[in-house]
Order: structure tokens, then sequence, then C-alpha cells
């Protein structure tokens, strides 16, 4: 029995940056940036990075998934926020898994997913693979323009696959379109043309056409062809030189995404599985030094994968964004005022943050054996005033439960990168309560009983010693209206 | 249950610092101002204290910790000197050492000594400062006036009182501060507001704008205590004496179990259920002269009039429009203008509370004297939030009542 994929999820930061705002704010500089102008692109909110989209696009992926199941993680990223610290690990601890899984961070390349992927498709037991990316770019560069931020997660291995391996090939090539170096915050980039010209159409095709020699398959027979890239027609010119159907090609989602980097092709793969049948053959390439190419087949297990937000839902989850400025300040972009109260010191002590990770990165509360009241944080002696146990409680998980308002506020005083900053008392179904911070809400449309769910997020970072500290928030639910 | 501390022990002397941004003044300039004052009223020397109780709550600004500094500042003579925190209820805190000290024999005279030198964080305010190792870990990234301000989201949602009905109280709340601490030389803010004034300010926390906030201040307030046996033979004839002494502290119920609504404070309630019992009050909303609250904030004013049993349940709206605890009204509160207008320097905000009760019951409070002659008077502070609390209750009057 060979691995297959066996379930997908996506995550897609809420806030749409319109490309408009960028042109309008650069184009005295580099005109050229109006024929770029069109749609818009996701961008982190201020809280988010690779580690935060990971762990919801896992949450997605492992939508219906018993999490005791999954025995490998990989985290494909070129934009860790970690150089030497697993980033895999934090996603690990946030997805409460950590203690049984063995994770992996993959970099360095802009197909680390797809290499990734080929590995766990050969690796055996199930691994969930994540791909997440929030590439910096350069003021008026056209990457501003065409990058887009987001995670994408697969689980593979051996089961019921919705989509299993048919075929395969790689070649590595040390083609360098564009590098960072450790020390640069910025990618440097060649010419377009030649990298067109020598790049993808000199080095994509064969290994295409080696993939479908190894599954015994024809050009034709591929139903959907996903080939990340953002040069024009890039993947319609390499379709017709591959011989694969020009119906095959799928949007790259430029208009409403960006290019989400190592994400991509698995953000690709997700949105394909969303419109594909049983029977439809996937090809999937990746790009970066060579070149991947995956033909995955669907099954008619696809069918009965319970619901997810997947990358059609996170899609739809979106809020506009035209403040070209305040797109800059949350990406450290620009040097902001930030206040004297911004001044208070954030360092984390590595031994607290490790004893409270429970709490702090899998956050589970406490639930107690004497009286069954449920709670957060844990504690030696029960909250419940008419029990008070001691040493009476097991663990209990917080991070997928849903809660309601009890109280709110939007406050301009205390020092938020992205004011007003949001919070609340924030009861949650089945007992249990805490003052969290809010995020991806519109001040103006908090209410009290509005519905919440929890996301994983940054908290702050210690700007003096380089260290990002995170912990769950509160966003609105996907089912509340009050969203936008 | 326990005789309380009524009548046991008698307010010797008080003082007063000036509050406000004392840029020129340091923290022992403060409290040698306060001390000054408390030492005339007392009619004693220094040497003649048994005891001292310092309270600071933000002491990283200014004196840093221990006892020492009050030593230092006053040259206490080698006597006992404790330093006290216990968030905005810190002065009250240091008046219980000291009351406490003398109740139990333990000294014949004891001081409390509140300080508070803020004005050198460069911002308005209170400091911005660590929580605890975990807390700053988990805690929401609130400000004092954003947990204040959820009262009012869950007090509207409790009573069905609409957002227009509920700012309008609690402008009228900063209105009558404002009145009354333009009539009062000591106090940091001294000019009359109006309710337009207030409903247009910019917003600080949603539904708090700038007027529904006390600022801090640099000031400092004493008191010197002793037995009504002492204090007579020291040849005092109107004695004021304290008849309740209550704490009441958060043990994590509102803030983890879902039994709280957020509309109130559970502590002010338990406190000063307790604090009635030992003054012997029957009936606050008559039987209190005048009061003085922590009005932090324009919310935690409105809803502790029903914390302190003063307003019914639901009521205070009412009360506080009909102008029921204006200096003329029923209850006045605030009569010295509040931590609002007075000011608040934090550990000394307690002790200035009781001095101006104290003032009252000796008929010494000037222009903002309350008419009907004032018997009973009660302080209250709150620190910390909402959701997690220190509530501390005075209630002092003249001896024998």
């Amino acid at each position: 029995m060979t691995a297959g994929i066996l379930a997908y999820g996506a995550y897609i930061p809420r806030l749409r940056l319109q490309r408009q705002a960028i042109a309008t704010a650069n184009t005295w500089f580099n005109p050229a940036l109006k024929g770029l102008a069109k749609g818009e692109r996701a961008i982190c909110n201020w809280d988010e990075d690779t580690v935060t989209m990971a762990v919801e696009a896992a949450r997605d992926c492992l939508t219906g998934i018993d999490r005791k199941s999954v025995r490998g993680l990989q985290f494909a990223s070129t934009s860790f926020p970690f150089r030497d610290r697993l980033n895999a690990g934090i996603v690990a601890e946030a997805l409460d898994i950590a203690s049984h899984v063995a994770a992996l961070d993959v970099t360095a390349s802009q197909r680390a997913a797809t290499s990734a992927l080929l590995n766990a498709l050969i690796g055996g037991g199930p691994t969930l693979l994540i791909a997440s990316e929030k590439r910096r770019a350069k003021t008026a560069s056209p990457h501003e323009m065409t990058n887009g931020d987001g995670a994408a997660a697969v689980l593979v291995g051996e089961g019921p696959a919705i989509a299993r391996l048919v075929g395969s090939a790689s070649r590595t090539a040390d083609f360098v379109d564009h590098y960072r170096t450790d020390d640069q915050p910025f990618d440097y980039q060649w010419e377009e043309r030649w990298i067109r010209d020598e790049g993808y159409m000199k080095l994509v095709p064969p290994v295409i056409a080696e993939a479908l020699s190894r599954a015994g398959l024809q050009a034709s027979d591929i139903t959907h062809f996903i080939m990340p890239g953002t040069l024009p027609r890039i993947a319609g010119t390499i379709a017709k030189a591959a011989g694969l159907p020009e119906t095959s090609v799928r949007d790259n989602l430029q208009a409403q995404l960006g290019e989400t980097g190592v994400a991509h092709p698995l953000m690709l793969l997700g949105h394909t599985l969303e419109q594909a049948k049983a029977g439809d053959r996937i090809l999937v390439v990746g790009f970066g030094q060579g070149a991947d190419a995956i033909i995955l087949e669907v099954t008619a297990e696809l069918a009965k994968l319970p619901a997810r937000a997947g990358v059609k839902g996170h899609l739809a989850r979106r809020k506009e964004e035209t403040s070209y400025n305040r797109y800059l300040a949350i990406n450290d972009l620009v040097e902001i005022e930030r206040g004297m109260r911004s001044e208070v010191d954030k360092q984390t002590p590595l031994s607290s943050l490790w004893r409270n990770r429970a709490l702090l990165t899998s956050f589970l509360g406490g639930e107690c054996t004497k009286c069954g009241t449920i709670q957060i944080p844990k504690s030696n002696i029960c909250v419940n005033p008419n029990c008070n146990a001691m040493h009476s409680q097991v663990p209990h998980a917080f991070a997928d439960k849903a809660g309601r308002i009890n109280s709110f506020t939007a406050d301009r005083l205390t020092f938020s990168p992205s004011p007003p900053a949001c919070y609340g008392m924030v009861q949650f179904d089945g007992g249990g309560r805490m003052m969290l911070d809010f995020t991806d809400v519109d001040a103006e449309a908090l209410e009290v009983g509005q519905t919440m769910r929890m996301m994983f997020r940054i908290k702050d970072h210690d700007t003096q010693r380089g260290f990002t500290r995170y912990f769950w928030k509160a966003a609105p639910a996907p089912t509340s209206a009050k969203e936008s | 249950m326990a005789s309380g501390i009524k009548d046991k022990v008698a307010i010797l002397g008080m003082g007063c610092s000036k509050f406000g941004e004392r840029w020129d003044k340091e923290a022992d300039d403060l409290m040698v101002e306060a001390y000054e004052e408390a030492l005339a009223d007392a009619g004693i020397e220094t040497k003649q204290i048994n005891a001292a109780w310092l309270s600071t709550a933000i002491e990283d600004q200014h004196v840093g910790k221990s006892g020492v500094p009050l030593a230092i500042a006053l040259r206490l003579p080698y006597i006992p000197v404790t330093r006290v925190e216990n968030y905005c209820a810190s002065g009250t805190e240091a008046f219980r050492g000291a009351v406490y000290a003398v109740a139990s024999g333990a000294a014949d005279i004891a001081l409390a000594m509140g300080v508070e030198k803020l004005k050198d964080t460069g911002y308005g305010g209170l400091p911005q400062r660590s929580r605890g190792v975990l807390n700053s870990m988990s805690w929401a990234n609130f400000s004092a006036p954003g947990a204040f301000a959820q009262l009012a989201a869950a007090y509207r949602t409790k009573h069905g009182v609409a957002q227009e009905d509920i700012k309008r109280a609690m402008a009228q709340i900063s209105v009558k501060s404002h009145d009354n601490g333009a009539k009062n030389p000591k106090a940091h803010l001294r000019n009359k507001i109006n309710i337009d004034t207030v409903l247009g300010a910019p917003t600080v926390a949603e539904p708090l704008g700038l007027y529904d906030c006390c600022g801090v201040s640099d000031g400092a307030a004493c008191a010197i205590v002793t037995t009504p046996e002492i204090a007579k033979s020291l040849g005092k004839h109107d004695i004021v004496s304290v008849k309740a002494l209550q704490l009441s502290v958060s043990n994590g119920q509102e803030a983890s179990h879902n039994s709280w609504d957020g509309s109130h404070f559970v502590t002010t309630r338990t406190a000063s259920k307790r604090a009635y019992t030992e003054a012997g009050i029957a009936d606050p909303r008559k039987e209190l002269s005048l009061i003085e609250v922590h009005d932090c904030f324009s919310i935690t004013e409105l809803v502790t009039m029903e914390d302190l049993f003063i307003s019914r349940e639901g009521e205070a709206v009412k009360d506080v429009l009909d102008g029921f605890y204006n200096a003329d009204g029923g209850v006045p509160c605030q009569i010295d203008g509040g931590l609002k207008c007075f000011g608040h320097p934090i550990g000394a905000s307690g002790l200035r509370m009781i001095y101006e009760i104290y003032l009252q019951m000796l008929g010494r409070a000037g222009p903002r004297q309350r008419q009907d002659e004032p018997r009973l008077g009660l302080t209250h502070n709150l620190g910390g939030f909402p959701h997690q609390n220190v509530c501390s209750i005075s209630i002092i009057g003249r001896y024998g009542v």
C-alpha cells in the first residue's frame, strides 16, 4: 500500500492589502507598478507569522482526524521566525502533539514543500506537512505586489487516501533566480525573461515528462496542472511545452491571494482538491533550484472528508486593507513612533515558558475530577467555591472550544502595534473563562454574547532580545455574522 | 465573632500634601510636607511615635523598597517601620497596620504614611510595568482603563441600560467631582467642566473617554493614631475614631469561574457588608454622612454606589443623575474632588480619603464642608482589575457615635 494524501487544510490571513494602495503610494517612484495594481494580496495581521499561520493550516487539515495518529511533522518555509529554534516544535506544542511526533523544519528553497511532500509520500508513518510563508519585500518592488502571506497543510500517510501518488520526478540545479543570505532581509532577484527562458522552460518540462513516464500516463491524462509562479502566463507556457491540456492549468490565485512562496504548491493543491472529483489526476510542480513534479490521483475518499474552511473558506474570510501605511508599520518596514508605553521590558524567562508550555503553547486548562468544573488556568485548588478540592485537576484542552464575550473594550491607551487593543472576558461553552486579547476583530462590531474561537498568535515581540512570544487569542467564530 | 475595631483607636492627627504634578519635589519632600501638618495637628513630637507603616504601590519609580525611605525622611528613631503594598488599597493598608498596632497594645502612638511620586515616567497615567513572569505571558494586553471599561458593557447588558444613559451618568460623576475639586486648594485638578466636555472628549478605552479617567499624581498623606484614652490625655476633645476596617481580596473566582457577570465588584460587596456589621450600621444610605470612593474611572464609581448598598441594584444611574451623590445631596461622594480631581498618588490615596473624612468630622473642610453635621464617613479603595482585585473599606466617625 502506497502512501497518499489523507487530508488537506489551509490558512490565509484575513487582511487583504489592496494592490491599488501600494501603487498609489509608490508609482511616483516606479510607474511600472501600475501594471500590477489589480486585485488584492493576503497580508498577515501584526500578530501573525509563519508559525501562527502553520498552526491554523494544520488545525484546518486535521479537522475530524485523531491527532494522536500523527507521527511526524514537517514544516516548510523560507521565512521562519527562528533560525535556531525548531519552528516545527512550536507548531507541534500548539497542536498538543509534540510528545509523540518527530518534527523537522525544511527550508532554503521555494520547492521545500514539494520536496518534503515527496519525502513524506515515500516515508510511511502519518506525517503532517505544513508550509507557511511570509516573505518581506522592499517597498515599491514588484514582489511587494505579487507576494501573499499564507499557509497550507497536508496529512500524508498510509490509509484511506483522498489522493494517491502515481508518479513523480525531481531534479536539482543551482539555478539562482533569486537568493537571500543570512544577513539580508530581502531577496535579490535576476531578470525575469532569463528566469523564464533558462529556468522554468528548460528545467520544468523534462521533469514533468519523466514523472508522466513513471506514472505510465500521457500528458493529456492530467486534469489539473498546478504550477506556482508569478511570471506572466508562465503556467500556460509550460503546459503548452509539456503537452498538457490547456484546460488543466489551475488559477494561481494571484488576483485574490498573491504568491505564498513555499506554501503555494500546497495552497493550490488544496484549492484544486476543493473542486476535484474521483479519478482526476493532479500534477503539482515545485520550482526552486530545480524542480519537483508530483502526480496524484484523486480517490472516492475525497468526497467523504469532513467539511473544513480550506482555501475557499479562508479566501471568503477577508477584510480589505486600504492603508499602505498600516501594512508598512505592522511589517516593520517603517520606523513608527510607538511611544514610551511600548518600552516596557518583555523578556521571556525560557525556563518559565517551558514549565508553563501546557497553558502558554498548548492552551490546556484543567478539569476537576471531584466536581467536574472546567477551568483555565489549571490550578492546585479547584476554583469552584463549593468544591476547592486540592490536586484534583486533569488537563483539559481549550484551543478548539467556542467562547462567548462577557465583557470587552477597545483600548487606545495600552500599546498595540495596531490599535485599538481589543480584549475582554471570554466565557467558554462547558465552563472556564479567561480575560483574553482579541484578534481579527472590528472594534465597532464587538458585542456581549458574540461567539469567538481561539487562535494561536504572536503575543508580543521582545525587540531588545529578538524573541517572539506566542499565546492564544480570541477571534470571531466563522459562524459569527460579526466577522467581516 | 471578633469584636472588631470600633472605637478602639482614635486619629490623633492627619496631614496631606498638595497633590499634582510636583515637578520640583522628591518623594521625601512630599512625605515631610504631609508629616509636618500631621505632627502639628497631633501635638506630639517624633520621638513619641512607637511604630510606622509606609505605603507605596509603584516604589520602583521613586523610593525603592522597604521601610527605610520613610525612616530616613522623618528621621524616625530606630522604631519598627514596615512598607506595605496592596495595589491601590496600599494607603488603607498602612493605616490598618498602624491602627491594629495601637489596638493590640503593641504601640501607644503609630504612624501611617502613604506616598507616590509618579510624574517621572515621561507620560501620563500609570507607569507600564511587569506583571510577574507568568502573568506577563498569559494576561491580555490590558490597561487599567481597559479593564474597568468592561464594567460598562456588562452592566448595560445586565440592567438593559442604553449606552447614552450610562455615558450621561458617568459624565455627571466626573462633572460633580470637578465641581468639588474646584473648592479644594490641595487638589490636582481645580477646573470646572460640563457634561458636553466629558462626552466630547477622546476615547481612552471604549466607552471611557478622557474625562472618565482619573490621572495619577505626586503626593503624600499621613495619619497618626492612638487610643481614645491617650488622645484625651493629650488634650483632644473632638475625637474621631475608627469604626471599621475591612479588606476583601479576589481569589480567582471572578477571573476563572463562570459565576460572576462582570457588572459589579464581588470584593466591595463582601467588604462593605462586613464593615457595616463591624461599625454597627444597619442602613448605610441613611446613616453614612459622606463617602470617598475609588473613582479611578467614572464607571467604577457608578457601580460602587450599588456595591456599597447605598443605591439599589440597577438604580445607580438614576441616583447619580438625581444629584443624590452631589456635595449637597443625600450622601455626598468625593466632596474633596476624589481621585478624579484631588488626584491619585496611589500609595497615598487611601490615607487622603481618610484625611478628608477626618476634616469633615471636625468641621475643618473650609468651603467644601458638609453642611449637615457629619457623623460617619466611609472610604473605599479598589486595587487591581474588576476581575481580580483588592478592596479596602474604612469607616471613620465621631467617637461614641
